[in-house]
């Protein structure tokens, strides 16, 4: 009989069909406000189903097969022409109703579609990982499957689907929220980890001192984020009125420096913890060992002390990357704008593209920031596990 | 080279050494050995200021230690510990250059005194250079630690249980190591350990602590032939006291050097207690005996190796 080597690739196939199969794969609405009507796989023209068929049976002998490379491989060719495939199919059915029908009409992707795109990507992932251990390799692999889908884009390919279309008509906004998001990042990282680290180190030189920073730190972290922002709209309001100067540098109890103060606060909990932890790992030994050779205080930590720490100072550091860019949206409730902005405006008024078009870049920058950090912290783990 | 002087430390009210008096001669290797919690670390420790001694003198080249900048003194010592505490994000060479570095030496010269260092600790310098602690066994690891704390030359070296963590057959080879670097360096060693075979293998002077006092001092044979008190005869063992006087004697010292047998020969060099060993081995009571060149030189008689005893003791 046969027999299964590869669970996952079975079950995500298997998820697949269902996708497939019983989820709407488009909708088409008349204009961007009414729900639209949901268009099964099978009802698009040109056959597409055929190939998804093609596929998810190719796909399924492969997990009958041991996980060689030459299997993996395979896997990840036609996961990824699945992918490719998927987005063709998307685009191309756009195209063909936007002719038929009016310019306000809009297709848009289904949950079918999503959620094999979703597949098609995990399917890949996993055999990138089963592929290989090192973690340049995973990274340019992923990297390589959005070479066509990126081509596809720029091209102009899927400017019929609803989201580029809202795109089209909002691409200043776009590109100013982009940019907000960026700084609010930046602006963010920075005052952080210039606060951060010398309370880290601190704490580590300073024991007693920790619980109390803790505490603190801890107390503000439970303070939803919704409720920090708007707490610091009084003070600083008030901050404004009594020294006038301050506004001319652009405080004010709403936009830009509330969110700035919040932010930077909610990532000195999880940017101190990691300074300390990462100091406290160096062992004991070590230290002791260079002090018996007559390194001075000063060496220690710079030689000895923040090159051990530093791979889990980075993984905290990624952490607070990865939960900025999420906040960031919620301070587009006070004024700081960036993709937030654009995500309350389609929410506001029940357009569901909108939505789609600042939530995506949100997600596409964290994942491309937290693959960046992982690279890095690898690279430097190879030297010293 | 190193003198104490009614030296004292406590920790938190709790005394670790009181009133310790002791005389390290240059060029002498002294093994500090006794129970845990005997202070014998801690002594070891003063030496180079990480632990600060209460009252007392210390005094390292005729000058009181606390005259001495810690870090100019630490760099003139040499110190290895039992957990090594390599750097783990430098190689090999960058681990042995930490103090000549420290001591701004030329880079030509760092390079090749880090060739020189992995030669004598028999590490091959071309394989062994580049390649990080995590790469190394136990036993390199241990000699890449204790070419660090030879790297700048040091005056003394001081070496808190080095070869603890190793297994018996490491240790024993880095032992015979550090025998033969003492010998050829003639550095001044300060080596603490609580392996009382270790101690009569190494030392040319052993002191044994207990409680934070100096119980006895002297050679081992001293310690071994004349015990101060009850608790020196019981730490060196009393059942194992014979075989422990034959460890510090050699073939050599006993051989009939007139007489000649057929048989599969030992060296002279051997230790008696490892001979003793081979007599029960082959079952015999004399044993030809080569020397270092592999030449006949004599025969060892098992009573002898009871005879002689009496007169070195």
């Amino acid at each position: 009989m046969f027999k299964i080597h590869n669970r996952i690739l079975l079950l995500l196939v298997t998820l697949l069909v269902v996708a497939g199969a019983a989820l709407p794969f488009i909708n088409f609405a008349p204009n961007r406000l009414v729900s639209g009507e949901p268009i099964a796989l099978s009802q698009l023209p040109a056959h597409a189903w055929l190939v998804l068929c093609v596929a998810v049976f190719i796909l399924a002998c492969l997990a009958l097969l041991p996980c060689r490379p030459l299997a993996l491989l395979l896997t990840l060719l036609v996961g990824e022409l699945t992918f490719i495939a998927i987005l063709w199919a998307m685009g191309n059915t756009a195209t063909q109703f936007s002719q038929q029908g009016s310019t306000l009409a809009r297709s848009s992707p289904g949950s079918g579609l999503w959620l094999s795109l979703t597949l098609c990507l995990l399917l890949c992932t996993d055999a990138i990982n089963r592929l290989t251990p090192k973690a340049l390799w995973r990274l340019l692999l992923n990297i390589q499957i959005w070479v066509v889908p990126l081509a596809l884009l720029l091209s102009g390919f899927f400017s019929d689907l609803s989201l580029l279309k809202e795109y089209a008509n909002r691409q200043d906004v776009f590109d100013d929220a982009l940019s907000r998001h960026l700084a609010l990042l930046l602006g963010t990282l920075l005052p952080a980890l210039l606060i951060g680290v010398p309370l880290g180190v601190l704490c580590y030189n300073r024991p007693g001192w920790q619980s109390s920073v803790f505490s603190v730190l801890n107390v503000i972290q439970t303070v939803p984020s919704v409720a920090l922002f708007g707490l610091l709209i009084a003070p600083l309001a008030g901050l404004v009125k009594i020294f006038p100067w301050l506004g001319s540098l652009g405080v004010s109890g709403i936009g830009v420096a509330p969110a700035l103060i919040a932010l930077v606060l909610y990532a000195l909990l999880p940017l101190v913890r990691g300074v300390v932890a990462g100091l406290q790992q160096v062992p004991r030994n070590i230290i002791e060992s260079a002090e018996g050779m007559g390194m001075s205080r000063w060496q220690i930590f710079w030689q000895a002390e923040v090159p051990l720490a530093l791979p889990v100072l980075l993984r905290s550091l990624r952490v607070v990357c990865v939960q900025t860019i999420g906040m960031t949206v919620i301070a587009a409730l006070i004024g700081a704008g960036g993709f937030g902005a654009i995500i309350f405006q389609g929410l506001l008024s029940s357009a569901l593209d909108l939505v789609l078009l600042g939530v995506i870049p949100v997600i596409a920058l964290a994942v491309v920031l937290d693959a960046f950090f992982k690279l890095f912290i690898s690279l430097l783990e190879e030297k010293q596990p | 080279m190193i003198e104490f002087e009614n030296v004292s430390k406590s920790f938190q009210g709790e005394i670790a050494v009181s009133d310790l008096s002791l005389h390290i001669k240059e060029g002498e290797f002294t093994v500090l050995i006794g129970t845990s919690g005997s202070g014998k670390s801690t002594t070891l420790k003063m030496i180079n200021r990480l632990v600060e001694h209460d009252s007392g003198r210390i005094r390292f080249a005729g000058e009181e230690i606390r005259n001495f900048d810690a870090k100019v003194l630490r760099r003139r010592m040499g110190y290895a510990i039992q957990s090594i505490g390599l750097f783990p994000h430098w190689n090999v060479a960058q681990n042995i250059a930490t103090v000549p570095q420290l001591l701004k030496w030329p880079k030509a010269r760092i390079s090749a005194r880090i060739d020189e260092l992995l030669d004598l600790l028999g590490l091959e310098a071309a394989q062994f250079r580049d390649r990080y602690p995590h790469q190394l066994s136990g036993g390199q690891q241990q000699r890449v630690g204790v070419a660090r704390a030879l790297a700048a030359d040091p005056e003394v070296l001081l070496m808190d249980e080095p070869f603890g963590a190793l297994d018996p057959v490491t240790r024993g080879a880095l032992q015979q190591e550090i025998i033969r670097i003492h010998q050829l360096l003639g550095r001044t060693i300060v080596l603490v350990t609580h392996d009382i075979d270790e101690a009569l293998t190494l030392a040319d002077r052993i002191v044994l602590m207990d409680g934070g006092q100096v119980v006895q001092q002297g050679t081992p044979l001293e310690l071994l032939t004349r015990p101060a008190t009850d608790f020196v005869r019981d730490f060196f063992g009393r059942s194992e006291l014979g075989v422990r006087l034959l460890s510090l004697c050699h073939v050599a010292e006993r051989v009939r050097t007139e007489e000649r047998i057929a048989g599969d020969p030992i060296s002279e060099t051997l230790s008696l207690r490892e001979a003793l060993s081979l007599f029960v081995d082959r079952q015999c009571q004399q044993l030809p005996v080569v020397n270092q060149r592999g030449e006949p030189c004599g025969v060892l008689h098992f009573s002898d190796l009871v005879q002689g005893g009496k007169d070195a003791g």
